[in-house]
C-alpha cells in the first residue's frame, strides 16, 4: 500500500510535464519538416557515403547537373541549365547555369565538376560508387589506378559554364547518374583546407566548415539526435523552396519511430513495423503509404556445386516455389510476387517473365535431372541473415519444397557481416539476396551477373548472356533494341536459374496529411525542395 | 585507505591490458570484415580502405600499432564513421549516457530501499509481499516491455510526456529514467530487504530499542547504515552499467547515448569502437567496483580494519 505513496507524486510530477507542443504542430506552424531518417549517417561527404539514410541528407545538401522529377523520374534540368548529346550519342556538352551558388555564394562552375569528379575517382578515396563513372571514358581505369593521367579520361572544361564528357558507348541512363550524389560537386578550397583530396573522414563536412550547393544547407549536426538543414538562400532556384527546415531524425527502431510518428513528433516514418500495416490500412489508410520499389528479393544458388550445377535441379527449385503465397501470407505489406529480376515500371523496358508456380513440371524437371520424387537429393541449407522476416520466408519455400519435390532443406542464419563474407566467398548452398537499383535501367540488374563481377556470386556465367549485356546493348542504336538485347539477356539469366526471383519490394511509410509535394516513385526518392507542410490538416 | 586505493588502481593496468589484448584479437578473428557490403566494393576500393586503416598489415603490427595510438590518448578513427574519431563519438555520447544513468539510480535508489526498508520492517506481512511482489516484478520485466508499455500510456494515451528525445522538451527524461531504473530499483528492494533484516536482528538494534529510541530514528539511524551494506556492493558495477549505457533504453527513447554503439559496432565490425566501448567499460567497473569498496569501508567499521585503512 505504501508504494502508492511513492508512485502518487511520481504520476504528479509526469502530468505535470504535459504542456508541450508536437514536432508535428510546431513544424506546420514554422514550415519546419521533421522526417524519420533510418540511421546515423555514416558521412556527408557524397564521394564516400553509401545507404538510403544518407541519400535523403545528400538530395537536400546537394545537387547535380541534372535532378529527377519526383512525379516521373524524368530527369530535368539542376546545374546544368541545358544540354547537348552528339549525333552518335557519346558526347555531352552541359551549360552550366550562370545562377547556380554555393552555400558560401561563390558560383559553381565547369571547372568545380570537373574537380569533383577527379576526386571522386581519386583511387585513395576509397569511393564506393566510383563505378557510377564507368561509361565515361577512361574513368574506370583511372579509379583502379591502372590509368594515372587523369587527362585521358573524358571530362574536359570547355569554358566557364561548359562542360564535356565523352563517353565509351551511347549510354541512355547516362544523365540519371548525374543526379546519384557520387557525381554530385564539393567545393574544392572548402576540402583542400582540411586535407589531401583523396583524404577520408576530414572535418570539411561539419557545420562549422560546410558548403554545399543543395535546395538546404547544413545547420546541426547532433551525433545520433538529429541533423537540421536549413534553406538555402544562395540556391539558384530558392522561390521554389518552401520548407524553411528539415530536421532528419536518425531513429534505428521503426517501433520507436513509429511511436513518435503516432505521438505527432514525425511527418514522415522511414519505415513501418509490418506488424503494424493492417491496423493501419483499416483505421488510417490515409497516412499509410505503400508503393512499389526499385528493388527485388532473390535467392542466390551456388551453381559451383555438383547438384546445382545442373539446371534441371535449379528450374525446379524456382517452378516450386508459390511466390503468390509468399507475398499474401508470409511478408504481407503489399509485396508483388516476382517473375523477372528487374522489377515492373522500369521505364518502358517490359522483361519477359518465368514460368510462375508449377509443381508438376518441377517435379518432372526434378526426376530429369535423377531425382525422381526427391529421391536422393543431397540435404541442402539456405543461408540467411539473422533476421525474422527471412526466416519466415526461408521456412515458407523450406515447405514448399518438401511438399512439392520432397526435398530436405535446412535453414541457417548468419549475423550480416558473417553472411556478406560467406556470399563473397562462395561458402553457402543458397542464399538470400537483394538488389535495389542505382538507376532506373535494366542496365542495373541486369550487368551484375557476368562472369566474376562482385555481386554476382554464384559462380554462374554465359557467354551468349554477356554479349547480350556487355556488347549489342551498348552499341544498340535505338533504346528499341537495346532493351531487347536486355530482355533476351534476362531470359537467358531466368532460364538458367542460378538466382530464384521471389518478389519486388514496395517502400513502406507513414505520412503526415499536412506533408504535400511528394509523390511516390519507384525510387522513393526525396525532392524536398518540391515538399511543403500545410497547417489547414487536423491533427492525427 | 590511500594505499589501498592505489594497490587497487595498479592491479588495474595489467587488467586492463588483458582485456585490451583479449579483445583485440577477438574482434579481428570473426569472420567479415569492416567493408564488407551488399554491394561488393571494388578491389582498387578495398585496397584503399585496408590500407587507410592499417588492415593490410599482420595483426601483431596492428596490435602494437593500437597500443602505442592508445598510449597517446588516441582511440583511433571510426571504421563505420569515417569523419568521427572513436574518441570523439564516445565524449558525445556519454554526457546523456551519464545523465539518464544517474536519473535511473536516483529512481532505483529512491523506490529500492524505501520498500526494502518498509518490507524488513514487517516481514512475512502485507507490507512485505506487496513491495516485494512488485520487486519481483520489475526484476522479471526486461525494458523492451516497460518501456513501450509506459510510452503508451503516458506518453501516447494520455500524452502527459513525450514518447522519446533527451532534452529537447520538457519531461522527455522521465519515461527513460523510469525504465532504465525500474529494474535496479527491483534488485535495489531485495537486497535492502535482505540487509535490513540481518541488521534489524543484531544486539545492538535491541540495546537501541532499550535506550527508547523512536522506531524511525532506529531504523534510519542505526539500521540503515549496516543494512545497506549489500545495496553498496551491487552499485559498483550497477553504477558501472548504468553510466556506460543501455542499448535497449536508448534506442527505445531515441537517447544520443553511448548504449548502441556497443551493439552496432559489434555488428558493424567498427574494430575501434568495439575496442573503445569495451575499454570505457572495463575501466568504469574497476573505479567503480573501487569506489563501491570504499564505501562500504566507510559503512563498516570491520571492512576498515581488515583493510589496515583506519581504527
Amino acid at each position: 500500500m505504501k508504494a502508492l505513496l511513492f508512485i502518487a507524486p511520481l504520476l504528479l510530477a509526469l502530468a505535470a510535464c504535459s504542456d508541450y507542443e508536437s514536432n508535428v504542430s510546431s513544424g506546420n506552424r514554422e514550415g519546419i519538416l521533421h522526417w524519420g531518417n533510418g540511421a546515423e549517417p555514416a558521412e556527408l561527404d557524397p564521394h564516400i557515403v553509401t545507404g538510403l539514410p544518407e541519400h535523403s541528407l545528400m538530395a537536400a545538401l546537394f545537387e547535380g547537373l541534372v535532378a529527377k522529377n519526383p512525379h516521373t523520374l524524368a530527369v530535368e534540368p539542376a546545374v546544368a541549365q541545358s544540354w547537348q548529346v552528339s549525333d552518335d550519342g557519346r558526347v555531352y556538352r552541359f551549360a552550366i547555369r550562370p545562377s547556380a551558388r554555393w552555400s558560401n555564394g561563390e558560383p559553381i562552375t565547369a571547372e568545380d565538376f570537373r574537380w569533383s569528379w577527379y576526386r571522386a575517382l581519386q583511387p585513395g578515396l576509397g569511393n564506393p560508387y566510383a563505378y557510377m563513372f564507368a561509361p565515361i571514358v577512361n574513368a574506370s581505369a583511372y579509379a583502379s589506378g591502372e590509368l594515372t593521367d587523369f587527362s585521358k579520361v573524358g571530362i574536359q572544361v570547355l569554358d566557364t559554364l561548359t562542360l564535356q564528357v565523352t563517353l565509351s558507348n551511347p549510354t541512355p541512363f547516362f544523365l540519371q547518374l548525374l543526379d546519384h550524389y557520387a557525381t554530385y560537386p564539393v567545393h574544392r578550397a572548402t576540402i583542400e583546407a582540411r586535407g589531401a583530396i583523396d583524404e577520408r573522414g576530414t572535418r570539411w563536412t561539419r557545420v562549422e566548415h560546410f558548403v554545399g550547393n543543395g535546395p538546404f544547407t547544413l545547420k546541426e549536426w547532433s551525433l545520433n539526435k538529429a541533423i537540421v538543414v536549413a534553406k538555402s538562400l544562395t540556391y539558384w532556384d530558392s522561390d521554389t523552396v518552401k520548407l524553411k527546415q528539415i530536421v532528419f531524425h536518425p531513429i534505428g527502431n521503426i517501433a520507436t519511430e513509429e511511436r513518435m510518428f503516432r505521438a505527432g513528433q514525425l511527418h514522415y516514418t522511414y519505415d513501418v513495423p509490418t506488424a503494424k500495416i493492417e491496423r493501419y490500412r483499416v483505421e488510417q489508410p490515409e497516412l499509410l503509404r505503400i508503393s512499389p520499389y526499385l528493388g527485388t528479393y532473390f535467392y542466390r544458388i551456388n551453381t559451383r556445386l555438383p547438384h546445382l550445377q545442373d539446371i534441371r535441379v535449379r528450374q525446379a527449385l524456382s517452378l516450386a516455389v508459390d511466390r503468390e503465397s509468399i507475398v499474401s501470407y508470409v511478408t504481407g505489406a503489399g509485396e508483388l510476387a516476382a517473375y523477372t529480376i528487374t522489377p515492373p515500371g522500369t521505364l518502358a523496358y517490359v522483361a519477359q517473365p518465368i514460368a510462375g508456380f508449377n509443381p508438376d513440371r518441377a517435379r518432372a524437371q526434378l526426376a530429369a535431372a535423377g531425382y525422381p520424387n526427391g529421391a536422393g537429393f543431397p540435404v541442402t541449407e539456405i543461408l540467411y541473415n539473422s533476421s525474422e522476416a527471412h526466416r519466415k520466408i526461408a521456412v515458407a519455400i523450406q515447405q514448399m519444397w518438401k511438399r512439392e519435390l520432397n526435398i530436405d532443406v535446412v535453414l541457417a542464419n548468419q549475423d550480416w557481416k558473417v553472411f556478406l563474407a560467406a556470399q563473397t566467398n562462395g561458402d553457402y548452398q543458397l542464399s538470400r539476396a537483394s538488389w535495389i537499383g542505382d538507376y532506373v535501367d535494366p542496365n542495373s540488374f541486369l550487368d551484375m551477373w557476368i562472369e566474376g563481377g562482385g555481386n554476382n556470386r554464384t559462380g554462374w556465367s554465359n557467354a551468349e548472356f554477356e554479349h547480350l549485356v556487355l556488347e549489342v546493348a551498348p552499341s544498340a542504336a535505338t533504346q528499341a533494341a537495346r532493351y531487347d538485347a536486355f530482355r533476351r539477356a534476362e531470359t537467358i539469366l531466368l532460364q538458367e536459374a542460378p538466382i530464384i526471383v521471389i518478389y519486388t519490394y514496395v517502400s513502406k511509410h507513414l505520412i503526415h496529411p499536412s506533408l504535400r509535394g511528394f509523390p511516390a516513385n519507384i525510387m522513393n526518392h526525396p525532392s524536398f525542395k518540391h515538399m511543403s507542410l500545410h497547417r489547414a490538416e487536423p491533427e492525427i | 585507505m590511500l594505499r589501498f586505493i592505489l594497490g587497487r588502481l595498479l592491479q588495474a593496468i595489467p587488467v586492463l591490458l588483458v582485456v585490451i589484448t583479449v579483445t583485440f584479437f577477438l574482434v579481428h578473428s570473426v569472420p567479415g570484415g569492416p567493408f564488407d557490403a551488399d554491394r561488393a566494393v571494388g578491389p582498387a576500393v578495398m585496397k584503399a580502405l585496408n590500407s587507410y586503416y592499417r588492415l593490410d598489415l599482420p595483426l601483431w603490427q596492428q596490435y602494437l600499432h593500437y597500443l602505442g595510438d592508445l598510449a597517446s590518448g588516441d582511440l583511433g578513427p571510426s571504421f563505420k564513421y569515417p569523419g568521427r574519431s572513436v574518441g570523439e563519438m564516445i565524449a558525445a555520447g556519454l554526457p546523456a549516457t551519464a545523465e539518464l544513468g544517474f536519473y535511473a539510480l536516483l529512481v532505483a535508489l529512491g523506490i529500492g530501499i524505501s520498500s526494502g526498508v518498509i518490507a524488513a520492517l514487517r516481514p512475512n506481512t502485507a507490507q512485505d509481499y506487496i513491495p516485494m511482489g512488485l520487486a519481483m516484478i520489475g526484476i522479471c520485466m526486461p525494458a523492451f516491455l516497460l518501456g513501450p508499455l509506459l510510452v503508451l500510456v503516458f506518453g501516447i494515451n494520455l500524452e502527459w510526456v513525450p514518447v522519446s528525445g533527451w532534452g529537447g522538451m520538457p519531461g522527455d527524461k522521465v519515461l527513460p529514467s523510469l525504465t532504465l531504473g525500474a529494474g535496479y530499483a527491483a534488485y535495489v528492494a531485495r537486497l535492502s530487504r535482505g540487509g535490513m533484516l540481518e541488521v534489524l536482528s543484531q544486539d545492538y538494534m535491541r540495546t537501541a530499542r532499550a535506550k527508547g529510541l523512536a522506531p524511525w530514528q532506529i531504523v534510519l539511524k542505526h539500521g540503515l547504515r549496516g543494512g545497506l551494506i549489500p545495496v553498496v556492493a551491487f552499485l559498483g558495477p550497477a553504477f558501472a552499467g548504468l553510466l556506460t549505457g543501455s542499448f535497449v533504453v536508448e534506442t527505445l527513447f531515441q537517447i544520443p547515448g553511448l548504449g548502441r554503439f556497443y551493439v552496432e559496432a559489434a555488428f558493424n565490425r567498427d574494430y575501434t569502437m568495439i575496442m573503445g566501448t569495451t575499454i570505457l567499460f572495463a575501466a568504469a567497473i574497476i573505479v567503480f567496483n573501487l569506489a563501491a569498496d570504499v564505501l562500504a569501508s566507510a559503512l563498516d567499521p570491520r571492512l576498515r580494519q581488515s583493510r589496515g585503512g583506519g581504527q
